[in-house]
């Protein structure tokens, strides 16, 4: 039986191939309870999970929270204006406080990178993070691994292009590491401005023309103009974004016929992609959604399902 | 009452010698130095420190710390800052003016020496901001905290982003003669950076502060230097760029002096992994051959001090997430094993290293001290330079406990301290 020997999952850093591969199998095992008429499996009953959200979220906080329940977890959320972090509590104090009500998992998202890193040094509960100021953001790396592992039949050998704002993009980050662990030839692409110094040291290729970075490639990878963590000097404005970076049915034209298109949402549409890219056929978008649930079912499952020992 | 220092090995950096001699002191000062066996003590009372295996070097002299006091002595106070000074063998402090208030004024001038002659510990020569408040805009009155006893002016912390503003504080400042001290920083460039701008910052997802940012200050300063005629001295420097431009600065004449901190030349942006908030600092730890480039600017005489930018923070400040968490780290108790490092690596010169820790300081700064010949103050350490051990938090003596260090072997070590004849300082046996 393989096993996952780490008490958190901070990033995509930590993982090995195998331990990737673990998630992703036991992910697919997990999906079909999610099919089922009573979406509900005792797995979890009698352990705790702490959604713990700092920052603004939907989509990871939905997911987080019905991977938990269908395990049968008991979860509760915070976020930080409900909590005493707006009367001035620092987030380790916070922490300890949750830690003191011995929770089995906190999942994390903070504006700060490596925040969860603090908290894991800290604390005896797990820690998952679900976002890191512009570090990591693993489970949608790994749920993004998933959806094209289940397109594509494999992730060794494709070729993928990453557009948009990868300085600031935490899921570019754990894309990056995990696309490239997984042995996918990873092309980024978007303006000069938003691409951090020395990226090729993680082992991509920069290709700043998005008509050039999507040619021949197998999934584009779109990321979201995130207009709360750029600076202005970064970009003249949304309008000219779109017209030279903007993913349409055009600039698509080079990529292969079975490309995936796949964006982590909240989508601008109209900005870094068209809607007629969105809702067409080689969007895989809501498929990513839904995967997302089975992975973070499978990473809460691996970290506190079981006995320990 | 006569104290013989006897046995040791003095270490003279201004005529780069190291001589095997005995020092007597009287009355405060060096009254002899003299060969190994030469002093006949007559049978009067006299009291000895035996030195044997032990260098004899003047009190060091750092101009670069923060002493925290007035405004923020939960972190450090200028005596418990005094202490840790005298523990790591430094007998001269020059203090930063971003205190609370600044010291902007003659009154708070008065108060950190009177605080000085209170504590009893190293001497400490207080730098006044350049600028009211350290807002940036209206000069300070220099004349005023001259006479109140300061030595120094400079924007650290805050730096003068009007270069109008700092050209007239180098013409004004050299009247009165004061140091003017650059913290060089384009504080646009640094952005909301926490580290420094490459492949870490890339790798770990922490926004950088890139090279530039200190570079086309320092070139700035330069500039300035060049158009007025007036000295300037470049704190911290960080950067291979910054090296090559003093480099070329003092090739061409010009009155610039620069000093690093020990940080600079041990560690690279490599200790932020793992947000290590111990390890953020301004200007941040860089690359291995910004590294590499310091240590040649040590050698070749480009940069002229190590300083330690000494900046204590309580766990308020670094108990947080990066970004959030202050810059700065203690320096005082590690400046002395760390550039001993370099003399072992056969970067530096014992002398010379013992120079830029002490006489080059004091020479720019203007005040006595950084050597030891018959008739100076008695001001100096005793220093046992194979003395290896693991930096504990428990033995650190600054109230502030923030620094990367910690748990790391050292090599080197001061063993007493003297200020004007008095021992401020001895380890316990």
């Amino acid at each position: 039986m393989r096993k996952f020997e780490h008490k958190d999952l901070l990033g995509m850093e930590q993982l090995s191939v195998e331990d990737i591969e673990l998630i992703l199998d036991t992910a697919e095992s997990l999906k079909e309870i999610s099919t089922r008429d009573i979406k509900k499996v005792p797995t979890l009953r009698g352990k705790s999970v702490i959604n713990f959200f700092y920052e603004p979220s939907t989509r990871t906080r939905t997911s987080f929270e019905m991977a938990a329940k269908r395990l049968s977890a008991d979860t509760v959320s915070l976020s930080a204006s409900g909590s005493s972090m707006v009367k001035g509590e620092t987030l380790v104090d916070t922490a300890r406080n949750l830690q003191a009500m011995n929770p089995d998992l906190i999942v994390l998202r903070h504006s700060s990178s490596g925040a969860p890193h603090l908290l894991a040094r800290e604390l005896k509960a797990g820690i998952i993070n679900a976002g890191d100021g512009i570090n990591e953001h693993p489970t949608q790396a790994l749920l993004d691994l998933y959806t094209i592992r289940e397109k594509k039949g494999k992730i060794k050998g494709l070729k993928v292009a990453i557009i948009g704002d990868i300085s600031h993009s935490r899921v570019a980050r754990s894309n990056i590491i995990g696309l490239t662990r997984m042995g996918a030839e990873v092309t980024v692409s978007g303006p000069p401005t938003m691409i951090p110094v020395d990226i090729e040291t993680l082992g991509v290729r920069v290709v700043h023309d998005p008509v050039e970075a999507v040619k021949k490639k197998d999934v584009i990878m779109l990321l979201r103009m995130q207009l709360e963590r750029q600076s202005k000097a970064l970009f003249p404005g949304l309008r000219e974004y779109a017209s030279f970076f903007g993913l349409s049915m055009d600039v698509m034209k080079g990529a292969k016929d079975d490309v995936i298109v796949m964006h982590p949402g909240p989508m601008n549409r109209g900005v870094e992609i068209t809607s007629e890219v969105a809702d067409g056929p080689y969007s895989v978008i809501l498929d990513q959604v839904t995967n997302g649930v089975a992975v973070r079912m499978a990473i809460l499952y691996l970290l506190i399902g079981g006995s320990k020992e | 009452m006569i104290t013989w220092i006897k046995n040791g090995e003095l270490v003279d950096p201004v005529k780069g010698a190291v001589e095997k001699v005995d020092l007597i002191i009287e009355k405060g000062r060096v009254a002899k130095i003299l060969p190994h066996e030469a002093f006949n003590d007559k049978g009067v009372r006299i009291n000895v420190i035996y030195a044997s295996n032990k260098l004899i070097v003047p009190g060091l002299v750092d101009m670069h710390v923060h002493l925290r006091e007035p405004g923020h002595e939960y972190k450090e106070t200028i005596e418990t800052g005094g202490k840790a000074a005298v523990a790591g063998g430094f007998t001269a402090l020059a203090c930063m003016p971003n205190t609370m208030p600044p010291n902007d004024c003659r009154s708070v001038t008065d108060f950190i020496l009177e605080q000085a002659r209170r504590a009893r510990l190293a001497r400490v020569y207080p730098i006044a901001a350049i600028t009211m408040a350290q807002k940036g805009e209206t000069l300070a009155e220099f004349g005023d905290l001259r006479l109140a006893g300061a030595v120094a002016v400079s924007d650290d912390g805050f730096p003068v982003v009007n270069s109008e503003v700092m050209r007239r504080a180098l013409e004004y400042a050299r009247f009165y003669g004061l140091t003017v001290i650059s913290h060089s920083e384009d504080l646009n460039l640094s952005g909301a950076g926490v580290m420094h701008e490459g492949a870490v910052s890339t790798r770990i997802g922490l926004p950088g502060i890139p090279a530039a940012s200190e570079e086309v200050t320092v070139y700035r300063e330069i500039s300035l230097a060049r158009l007025t005629g007036c000295p300037v001295h470049i704190a911290h420097v960080s950067t291979a760029g910054s090296v090559e431009l003093i480099r070329r600065a003092k090739e061409q004449g010009l009155p610039v002096t620069a000093e690093t901190a020990p940080h600079y030349f041990s560690l690279d942006h490599n200790a932020v992994i793992g947000y290590d908030t111990r390890a953020k600092v301004n200007p941040p730890l860089r690359t291995l051959e910004d590294v590499q480039e310091i240590k040649k600017g040590l050698a070749e005489g480009v940069i002229d001090v190590i300083a330690t930018d000494h900046a204590p923070h309580s766990p308020l400040e670094k108990d947080l997430e990066f970004d959030k968490a202050a810059f700065g780290m203690i320096g005082l108790e590690t400046a002395l094993p760390l550039t001993l490092k370099l003399v072992r690596d056969g970067v530096l010169g014992l002398a010379e290293a013992i120079r830029k820790l002490s006489y080059n300081a004091a020479f720019i700064l203007g005040v006595p001290g950084g050597r030891l010949v018959e008739g100076d103050r008695a001001d100096l350490a005793l220093i046992d330079p194979e003395y290896e051990y693991v930096l504990r938090e428990e033995d650190i003596l600054s109230k502030s406990k923030n620094s990367p260090f910690i748990g790391k072997t050292l090599k080197g070590r001061n063993e007493l301290t003297m200020v004007g004849g008095r021992i401020v300082w001895r380890r316990d046996a």
